[in-house]
């Protein structure tokens, strides 16, 4: 295990551009050369609340593209969603701010080395990572189908410049007010019976992760899916962050979503035991 | 003019006075990336048990006014897999290492101790009596004083007088000075103050507690005038007896204000799961501190706080 989070830097990044949009706020920070590390699926650990803070916990939050050209040599973008204190004051700081920042973290999505047809399954803002990686997985030659579900369409994060990079996408919401109403498990279901998909990649809700892996369960159909547990460090040391993960034996134990993660194979997580006390070993 | 940093925990010297936390460095591997282990005093090890553990169910963390709780319940590998893995790991990075053990029993405790006295290279053995995030409060050694006597009393003879043993107790005590006279009387070298606080968070959505556990341990900047004040209490009691400090320290000011009230050593916990460097970053700005008052050594400053006025 050594060599874990290799290329993890501590960096003092300029916020280059705070803009909202619909419900979430797209921030873009200025990480210099360090962007070249930067692969889709890694997050960033970024300290919230200025010197005197009395949060004293880094937030987690998804890298969802990076860029190495431009003004600024390399620029990360991060969708936040303002609903705790932490992201409320991230997502308040202008234009200019420094930010420290910890990143690259976490296990990557992994990229199919052949072109394959793959699904990309965001749920809510937890479509953003899913773009940068749909950009990377057209270039392998890749099919690359989104599908993009949330309560409400304002909890729907579908960039404009994003869609270019997706053979199809499908936008499903449970009150009908943008797409289909329905949920991204329906279609799904379809596709995975005509056989029109190899890999899903999958980030959003845990709920919506468990029902896709029960999809693909008896299938052939790999599932690399984001998960979310809360975090203190997201650097492997605090072990709050863990979920039950079987290894290719059967054995079950708790691994730590930050640096196991956050993308898992679906078929491993033991999604019916997440949240209870696992059997002792013997 | 550079001041000598050194320090002495029983035995066990030391190049430098800053440390990890026992649960707050995990194996010591992930935090590699971050600065050279060799560099601070010692990784104190996440406290290791027999068996493989799971721990306790999630939600395990809850962010507190400057804190935070954590209701981990020693996750761990079991101490055969740690002491063929993680030991030699740190060892090869030339990093000190106290291994930190928990038991259920004060038997378990004792068995522990045997794995480790055949163990070359570990600097003290942390005995952690003080572990909130145990099923049954009864596991709470450091809140009885009987408990507390009997675990280090089986240690000390099981280790003989080889390897000194630092007993880690608990603030959640009446009279933490007597606690820490009974397991100073049954072998302790030195005394590790303080583990977390044990407390609750309600979580108003689901209006039931928010831990998975319900309960957890308080840690962070919100505990160390705790930590500040248990650690006076013991130094003035016994000031022969070496003290690790711990609680909230996040800045080498903190580390300061412990050293300054009778610990020989701090260690870093909660701080560096905010900031992985937090334990080099606190021991460069306490040598700066100490320069800046005009102390020559570490070991001048220890204490400090006690001195009887001469004017």
């Amino acid at each position: 295990m050594a060599g874990i989070n290799r290329h993890a830097k501590t960096m003092i990044a300029t916020l280059v551009s705070n803009k909202r949009v619909g419900q979430y706020h797209q921030l873009i920070l200025d990480v210099g050369g360090a962007v070249n590390d930067f692969r889709p699926g890694n997050f960033v650990a970024v300290a919230v609340g200025g010197d005197r803070s009395s949060m004293v916990l880094r937030r987690a939050f998804a890298i969802s593209r990076i860029s190495d050209r431009g003004a600024y040599g390399g620029t990360m973008e991060i969708i936040v969603a303002p609903h705790g204190s932490g992201s409320r004051w991230f997502c308040a700081q202008p234009e200019g701010s420094e930010i420290d920042v910890i990143a690259p973290l976490g296990q990557p999505f992994g990229i199919p080395t052949h072109p394959v047809n793959a699904l990309l399954v965001g749920g809510g803002y937890g479509s953003a990572p899913l773009f940068g990686l749909a950009e990377i997985l057209k270039d392998r030659g890749c099919t690359v189908d989104m599908i993009l579900g949330a309560s409400t369409a304002g909890k729907i994060y579908a960039p404009l410049e994003g869609k270019r990079a997706v053979n199809t996408l499908r936008i499903y919401t449970e009150d009908g007010s943008m797409g289909t109403a329905g949920r991204v498990t329906d279609p799904i279901t379809e596709l995975l019976a005509a056989n029109r998909v190899d890999v899903i990649y999958s980030c959003g809700p845990m709920g919506m992760l468990r029902a896709i892996s029960a999809l693909t369960a008896n299938t052939d159909v790999v599932h690399q899916c984001a998960v979310e547990e809360s975090m203190a460090c997201g650097v492997g040391i605090c072990m709050t962050c863990v979920l039950p993960v079987s290894d290719e034996a059967g054995v079950v134990t708790m691994k730590r979503s930050c640096i196991d993660g956050p993308v898992m194979d679906g078929a491993l997580v033991q999604w019916d035991l997440v949240g209870q006390v696992l059997p002792v070993n013997e | 003019m550079s001041i000598d940093l050194s320090t002495t925990l029983g035995s066990a010297w030391f190049p430098a006075p800053v440390f990890t936390a026992s649960g707050c460095a995990s194996s010591g591997k992930e935090l590699a990336q971050f600065f050279p282990l060799q560099e601070i005093g010692a990784v104190v090890t996440k406290s290791i048990m027999t068996k493989a553990r799971h721990g306790r169910p999630t939600p395990r963390m809850a962010e507190t006014p400057s804190g935070m709780l954590n209701s981990i319940g020693l996750q761990g590998p079991g101490i055969d897999a740690f002491l063929a893995n993680d030991v030699p790991w740190l060892l090869e990075q030339k990093a000190r290492v106290i291994v930190s053990i928990a038991g259920e029993t004060v038997e378990e405790y004792s068995s522990l101790a045997r794995k480790l006295r055949a163990v070359p290279g570990i600097s003290a053995v942390e005995v952690n009596i003080s572990c909130p995030n145990v099923e049954n409060r009864g596991l709470v050694f450091a809140c009885d004083p009987d408990a507390a006597h009997a675990v280090i009393d089986g240690v000390r003879r099981t280790l003989g007088g080889e390897l000194p043993i630092i007993a880690k107790l608990s603030p959640d005590v009446t009279n933490i000075v007597e606690i820490a006279k009974i397991v100073v009387d049954a072998g302790a070298d030195a005394l590790a103050l303080i583990n977390t606080l044990l407390g609750m968070v309600i979580n108003l959505d689901t209006m039931r507690p928010h831990l998975g556990g319900k309960t957890g341990g308080l840690s962070g900047p919100a505990i160390r005038p705790v930590a500040v004040r248990a650690i006076y209490q013991v130094h003035a009691a016994m000031p022969k007896v070496p003290i690790l400090g711990m609680g909230g320290v996040a800045s080498g000011r903190d580390a300061l204000e412990l050293i300054l009230a009778g610990a020989s050593g701090v260690s870093v916990g909660t701080a560096s799961f905010g900031n992985p460097e937090a334990p080099i970053k606190v021991q460069r700005e306490l040598a700066e501190l100490l320069a800046v008052r005009g102390f020559n050594s570490l070991r001048e400053a220890v204490g400090f706080a006690h001195r009887v006025e001469t004017q």
